[in-house]
């Protein structure tokens, strides 16, 4: 599995939805569903953190095509 | 001679007539301020036209409505299309409207309308072109004026909203002869040149002429073939432009289009909350699941626990135990009676016994052999006679002798 901290907040987001999933179907062994659980509980936390971090970006497309900051 | 009377609904109907018959009457413009305007929940609109001396009223049913570019406002100069007839419930005459159109616009708005039905009638407008709006824009492209209010606008709705998102602003004149070309090629720059989700096409509110770029059919085009999907958000709530038929999703203004762009930063917040606490829950109902599953398996493996097979050994052991010693001891009781019975024919056949019925047991004195026989003991042995309470000692008689003795004395 992927580091956490490394994972785009839409890469998380997703994981964390499946984690969701997985752990409902209710099919996996105890250890898993602890294990599962964790990394769900981490990447939440970490979606969170990427929002509160979170600063909108603005950049300009010149007739170039270059993309700058504005 | 009498007069002829009519009913109210004969006049009427006389008059309504009159009405369709006049060939003025059922193709006119009329021009006039707007007043008393009513949205009815049907869709349908009824409204007033008024100057300064006259009013009329007007409705426009909602099969017309649905086709109109603007909403009117009370306080419009519209001029209005349709014809004039009587409403007989209320015995007043009215414009039913098919068209409306800002006054001295005339020109403005045959263009439009033709290119309307031209781009409708190409498919443009229809609903299967539209692509679907991404839940989750990493890259919002934004073609406006970089120096109009409507694009700070746009930038404070995606900071409150969505600060994640990554803005690219394709700048562009929004008015002006220049602007359609502009327009086309800011939409064609952020296709070949970037990766944005979604392109947001806005300008702020002006009149129609200022909005006139958005009616352009480069632009229309434009946006039509634009690979990204594109929200318009051009004016004010009222305006519709020939762009907002043929973008994939039409926003009433440049900031609900950046609303309809991005999802809410704090549903986001939320939604994650309610995911952890979510999660937890799971896992404790599955922990749950799993320990009750355990304390079930716990009692059957106790049920056929060899525990109870020796406890039941054990007690069967017991009860043999317990037979056997019953068994035995009855055994010899049973014994004991025997023993006691033949203890008592024993002793009734023992000598002393028949001594006492008056037998006596016969020795020799001198050998102590005992006398079973006559030729035993000759006349003239002592003999022993043993008596159930002692002896008696005596001698043999010579058996002839006793005879004759015996006849002696008897």
């Amino acid at each position: 599995m992927n580091n956490i901290n490394e994972l785009s907040f839409e890469q998380a987001y997703q994981e964390l939805d499946e984690i969701v999933s997985k752990l409902e179907s209710g099919e996996l062994t105890l250890e898993e569903s602890v294990t599962l659980f964790e990394r769900g509980r981490k990447l939440a936390e970490h979606c969170q953190a990427i929002l509160d971090q979170a600063e909108l970006r603005v950049n300009q497309l010149n007739d170039s095509g270059d993309i700058q900051p504005l | 001679m009498f007069e002829k009377v009519k009913s109210v609904s004969e006049i009427t109907d006389h008059i309504t007539t009159l009405f369709e018959n006049d060939p003025l009457l059922n193709d006119v413009w009329v021009q006039g301020e707007v007043s008393n305007m009513t949205q009815a929940s049907s869709g349908h609109w009824y409204f007033t036209l008024k100057d300064n001396d006259s009013q009329l009223r007007c409705v426009m049913w909602r099969s017309a409505t649905s086709r109109q570019s603007t909403i009117p406002k009370n306080g419009d100069a519209l001029e209005a299309h349709g014809k004039i007839s009587l409403y007989a419930p209320r015995g007043e005459y009215q414009l039913y409207a098919d068209l409306i159109r800002p006054v001295g616009l005339g020109d403005l708005f045959q263009a439009f309308e033709r290119l309307k039905a031209k781009l409708y009638n190409e498919g443009l407008f229809e609903n299967e072109r539209k692509r679907p709006i991404p839940a989750f824009p990493h890259k919002i492209g934004i073609v406006t004026s970089p120096t109009a209010a409507a694009f700070q606008d746009i930038l404070n709705v995606l900071r409150r909203r969505f600060p994640l998102a990554e803005v690219i602003l394709s700048p562009t004149q929004v008015q002006g002869v220049d602007a359609p070309p502009q327009i086309v090629s800011a939409i064609e720059r952020l296709n070949t040149s970037t990766d944005v989700d979604i392109i947001l096409l806005c300008r702020g509110g002006g009149s129609i002429e200022d909005l006139w770029a958005f009616n352009d059919e480069t632009v229309a085009r434009a946006v039509a073939a634009s690979r990204i999907p594109i929200i318009s958000g051009v004016g004010h709530e009222t305006d519709f432009t020939i762009v907002d038929f043929v973008s994939d999703l039409r926003a009433p203004t440049p900031s609900a289009a950046a609303e309809l762009a991005t999802p809410d930063l704090e549903d986001i917040r939320q939604e994650l909350r309610q995911v952890t606490t979510y999660l937890i829950t799971t896992l404790q109902t599955q922990l749950e699941n799993k320990r009750t599953a355990l304390l079930r398996l716990m009692r059957d493996l106790q049920y056929h626990s060899p525990e109870i097979t020796i406890r039941n050994h054990r007690q069967r052991i017991d009860d043999l135990n317990e037979r056997m010693v019953k068994a035995s001891y009855n055994h010899l009781k049973l014994l004991s009676i025997q023993l006691q019975s033949k203890s008592a024919a024993l002793h009734a056949a023992s000598p002393q016994a028949i001594l006492s019925r008056g037998y006596a047991l016969v020795t020799r004195t001198e050998d102590g052999k005992r006398v079973t026989s006559e030729l035993d003991a000759q006349p003239g042995t002592g003999i022993t006679l043993q008596l159930k309470d002692g002896e008696l000692k005596a001698r043999v008689e010579d058996k002839n002798i006793h005879e004759q003795y015996k006849r002696t004395l008897f």
